[in-house]
């Protein structure tokens, strides 16, 4: 007997995944082709960059079995700040932006001194953030939009990376594809080392070149795109960071798994000794800073800050982690799970757009695949 | 006609290939109390599960032959139709309901059609509570404002409302103190007097002796055997041998090779107030003592205090305004919260596991590192995953965690293992100091007596060991010291030769009366 131990990958973590190219092949289908355009694929990484960001936060949210309403109010707030500091005050760009970190993270403070030391449920907390956040804009900017924002700042939203153009092709895209590639691989064969080195199952080989085959040529596909149009745009490096950056901070490390734990249980994570109060109080904070990132790049994008801005954003951002897989009893969800529920999200948005539906079907539209996805994700997990 | 209510023939129940149940045979007389005994695993939770419908007719083979026709029973509903009512052990009461709407949960007593007649809702449910001795019960209180004891009472009268014949009790007396659970046996007996045939599992094997008429011993999915009272022989060791299927000479394994070092924990003059009321004194003068290598018990009835002690003492979890010092290894420190203590190196194992313990949604591995983590398995904050694995297997290994792989959901073990992977999460915190709260219960014996050895190799290892139990003989068992604990102050301490029940309700009874 040959002392191998081999598992099958689980499907059901990868779902999601298929569904989000299925919906995109349907609208390709449907559109004749125009959301594969270069053009499109930039637009969907632009549209969608605030929400993802916003959905890494809402993620540890969720986690602890709670969600933040406030979100959108919080983006459109710091918005302002940048607004009225570029355009009423003269401010320099990374005064304006520092402002309104500061502001995001007071924000999130707010929330979480009442959420966490005493103890006022985050349902009805952030509620309170969505109304005062939101009039609070209002009052700021005099109900009026500010604006043009000076194009450095524009850049962050809507920017490229430099560029080596090549006839129509951007060199850069396809370096940083060919890296990622090497990346990808050179990863899954550490892995592979260090579960044989300490005998723990592996999967089968043929299993991890297929999958890794599937994720290199959806990089490279989009990789490819963007080349043909305008190279890297500025918002794709900054959500990949910060996507990598929780990413890690969930899987790896004492802090997200104490998160986890508090959204499980959180007697047991308090007789565990995890401080549980400081938990909730940096997971609305980080919520609050995130707010103000969102807010920066959407405010960039626009060239503007309007009060209106990031209306319901937190009905997405939420709606992202749970098509994503979490649970609303927390303690369960992830990272890359709620990124894939905001690109579903965001290539459905896209898709019905492009294919001439009103705004107000999309809703509709948005509203049925929300509850279609969680359905399907409780009832298969019921059945087992 | 039979003279039984209920035969249940052959049943085989699968779950994915394996076998749940297989070829059971249940034989029920009417009107007598008959007892289902086997360890936790064994299939008697699947197997009333069968009997009441939860899983529906036609998923399992064999027949129920109830009154004389064949049982076809797809849901609750169908079953509690023919008078069969199951008590499961986590009650089924709603708590801010009253005690009378809570008696006709699902069973409304209506004047109209879904309209409820109240003046008959509270004279039938005084009426039904009478039957099982509360009658002097106010049937307009919640429930959350009587005990557990006559919450359990309160479930058997909702059972009468529904005009049982036959009743199924899970692990009844498991939440209740010894008076309560007197009590309870003698309703149980009244109940026969009127016809009520009843079916009842436990754990406690005197109760079962006492109330049951015969006992059905499963094993691993089989009928072992079925004793009759007056005819076999009703002895607890009796029934043990059934239930694991050899005899189990010594229940409580003997410690040896055990050194006995210095005092290494002590707590002097500890005074604690009730949470929500700062002029109750929960805790009066506590002094203790405990030595490296010892067990020492803290006996004593429920709410003497115990658990408010230990979860006082371990990082201010109980109580507020408190006072006194705590000493390891002969310094004094302040165990301001649990990650204080923890550093530390003290431990306390939670009566409750699974509401205290554990993450139920989690895995084996993350349960067992939760409260080691920050300290053994993380550099910087970064979590050791490898080293994670493989401290966990280890473990698994070492206390014999019976799960397919440590990545299983904590929620789907029996009892008996997840109190393994509560007790290896502390120990992998590498204490000094483990305070284990009832850490065999509702689990079965095999894997008690698993949990006595882990006890003795932790004392063996030179970690000093306190024990709280509600089980008199297994604190009897285990323990080199005890002290007894009444109304929040010690009450008295008992050398290992000195140790028998009769000693400590003796302490118990010349406590109260001095307090008198």
């Amino acid at each position: 007997m040959e002392n191998k131990k081999v598992v099958n990958i689980d499907m059901r973590q990868y779902g999601m995944v298929l569904a989000l190219i299925a919906v995109y092949l349907i609208f390709a289908i449907l559109t004749g082709g125009k959301n594969l355009s270069p053009a499109n694929i930039n637009n969907l990484i632009m549209q969608n960059g605030y929400i993802v960001i916003l959905a890494v936060g809402m993620l540890l949210c969720v986690l602890t079995g709670n969600v933040d309403l406030g979100v959108g109010s919080i983006v459109a707030t710091c918005g302002a700040v940048i607004g009225i500091g570029m355009v009423d005050y003269g401010w320099n760009m990374w005064i304006a932006i520092i402002a309104a970190l500061i502001v995001g993270l007071l924000c999130g403070m707010f929330a979480g001194f009442f959420i966490s030391k005493l103890g006022i449920p985050p349902f009805i907390v952030t509620l309170a953030t969505m109304l005062m956040g939101r009039g609070l804009t209002y009052v700021l900017l005099k109900a009026q939009t500010k604006g043009p924002l000076p194009n450095n700042f524009v850049y962050i939203g809507a920017g490229f990376l430099p560029t080596i153009k090549v006839g129509n092709i951007d060199l850069v895209c396809l370096i940083v594809a060919a890296v990622i590639s090497v990346l990808i691989v050179l990863a899954e064969l550490k892995s592979v080392a260090t579960k044989k080195k300490y005998g723990f199952a592996t999967n089968p080989t043929w299993q991890l070149i297929v999958k890794d085959a599937i994720i290199i040529g959806i990089v490279w596909f989009f990789f490819y795109k963007l080349a043909c149009y305008s190279g890297i745009p500025f918002v794709l490096v900054l959500m990949a960071l910060l996507v990598g950056l929780y990413h890690f901070i969930t899987t790896k490390t004492v802090a997200g798994r104490q998160i986890y734990a508090l959204g499980g249980n959180a007697k047991a994570a308090k007789l565990s000794g995890i401080n549980t109060e400081k938990v909730f109080f940096w997971v609305y904070t980080n919520m609050g800073l995130l707010c103000a990132v969102a807010g920066i790049v959407l405010s960039a994008r626009n060239a503007s800050a309007t009060p209106k801005a990031g209306d319901q954003f937190e009905m997405d951002a939420i709606a992202s982690c749970y098509i994503g897989g979490a649970a609303t009893s927390g303690g369960i969800g992830t990272i890359i799970g709620a990124v894939v529920g905001a690109f579903i999200m965001g290539i459905l948005n896209n898709g019905m757009s492009l294919y001439g539906f009103s705004t107000d079907l999309q809703k509709i539209v948005k509203g049925a695949v929300l509850l279609g996805a969680v359905t399907i994700d409780l009832v298969s997990k019921r059945k087992k | 006609m039979s003279d039984y209510i209920l035969e249940m023939n052959h049943i085989t129940k699968e779950f994915s290939g394996v076998k749940a149940l297989d070829d059971v045979n249940l034989k029920v007389k009417k009107g007598e109390v008959h007892a289902l005994c086997g360890e936790n695993g064994a299939g008697k939770s699947t197997l009333m599960n069968v009997l009441s419908g939860v899983y529906s007719y036609g998923t399992y083979s064999g027949d129920i032959v109830y009154k004389g026709e064949i049982g076809k029973f797809h849901k609750i509903k169908d079953s509690e139709a023919k008078g069969i009512v199951i008590i499961h052990q986590e009650l089924a009461l709603s708590p801010y309901l009253s005690v009378a709407e809570n008696v006709f949960l699902g069973n409304e007593q209506c004047s109209g059609k879904g309209v409820i007649d109240w003046t008959k809702t509270r004279a039938k449910a005084t009426e039904m509570l009478a039957k099982v001795g509360l009658e002097d019960e106010d049937v307009n209180v919640p429930v959350s404002s009587l005990g557990v004891g006559k919450q359990q009472l309160i479930e058997i009268a909702k059972a009468m409302a529904k005009d049982v014949e036959l009743l199924i009790l899970d692990e009844p007396t498991a939440a209740l103190n010894d008076e309560e659970s007197a009590k309870l046996l003698e309703i149980m007996l009244e109940l026969k007097k009127h016809d009520v045939t009843m079916i009842i599992i436990s754990h406690k094997l005197n109760e079962i002796s006492y109330v049951a008429d015969s006992i059905t011993v499963i094993r691993d999915g089989h009928t072992i055997e079925t004793l009759q009272k007056g005819v076999d022989d009703f002895s607890e060791d009796r029934i043990i041998k059934g239930m694991v299927g050899r005899e189990l000479t010594n229940r409580y394994p003997i410690r040896e090779g055990v050194t006995i070092g210095d005092t290494i924990f002590e707590v002097q003059n500890w005074n604690a107030y009730h949470p929500e009321d700062p002029n109750r004194q929960v805790l009066k003068d506590i002094n203790i003592q405990v030595k490296a290598g010892e067990v020492v018990g803290l006996a004593g009835l429920m709410g003497a205090g115990r658990t408010e002690f230990a979860m006082s003492v371990f990082g201010k979890s109980y109580g507020q305004k408190i006072s006194g010092t705590v000493k390891m290894n002969g310094k004094e420190v302040d165990l301001k919260d649990v990650r204080t203590a923890i550093d530390n190196k003290l431990a306390y194992v939670s009566e409750d596991r699974k509401g205290n313990g554990l993450v139920l949604i989690d895995d084996i591995k993350k349960n067992m590192t939760m409260a080691a983590l920050r300290n053994f398995f993380s550099k910087n904050g970064v979590v050791d995953s490898n080293e994670e694995i493989l401290k966990a297997e280890e473990y698994k290994k070492l206390i014999n965690v019976k799960a397919n792989s440590i990545d299983q959901a904590v929620g789907s073990l029996s009892g008996g293992n997840q109190q393994k992977v509560v007790l290896a999460k502390w120990m992998l915190t590498q204490p000094d100091v483990l305070i284990l709260d009832e850490p065999t219960r509702g689990i079965d014996v095999g894997a008690k007596y698993e949990i006595y050895c882990v006890i003795n190799d932790l004392a063996k290892a030179g970690k000093a060991v306190i024990i709280i139990s509600s089980e008199m003989p297994e604190i009897i068992g285990t323990c080199d010291r005890l002290y007894v604990i009444n109304e929040g102050h010690i009450a008295g301490e008992l050398m290992k030769e000195e140790m028998t029940q009769e000693k400590i309700m003796g302490c118990i009874m010349a406590d109260n009366r001095k307090g008198a």
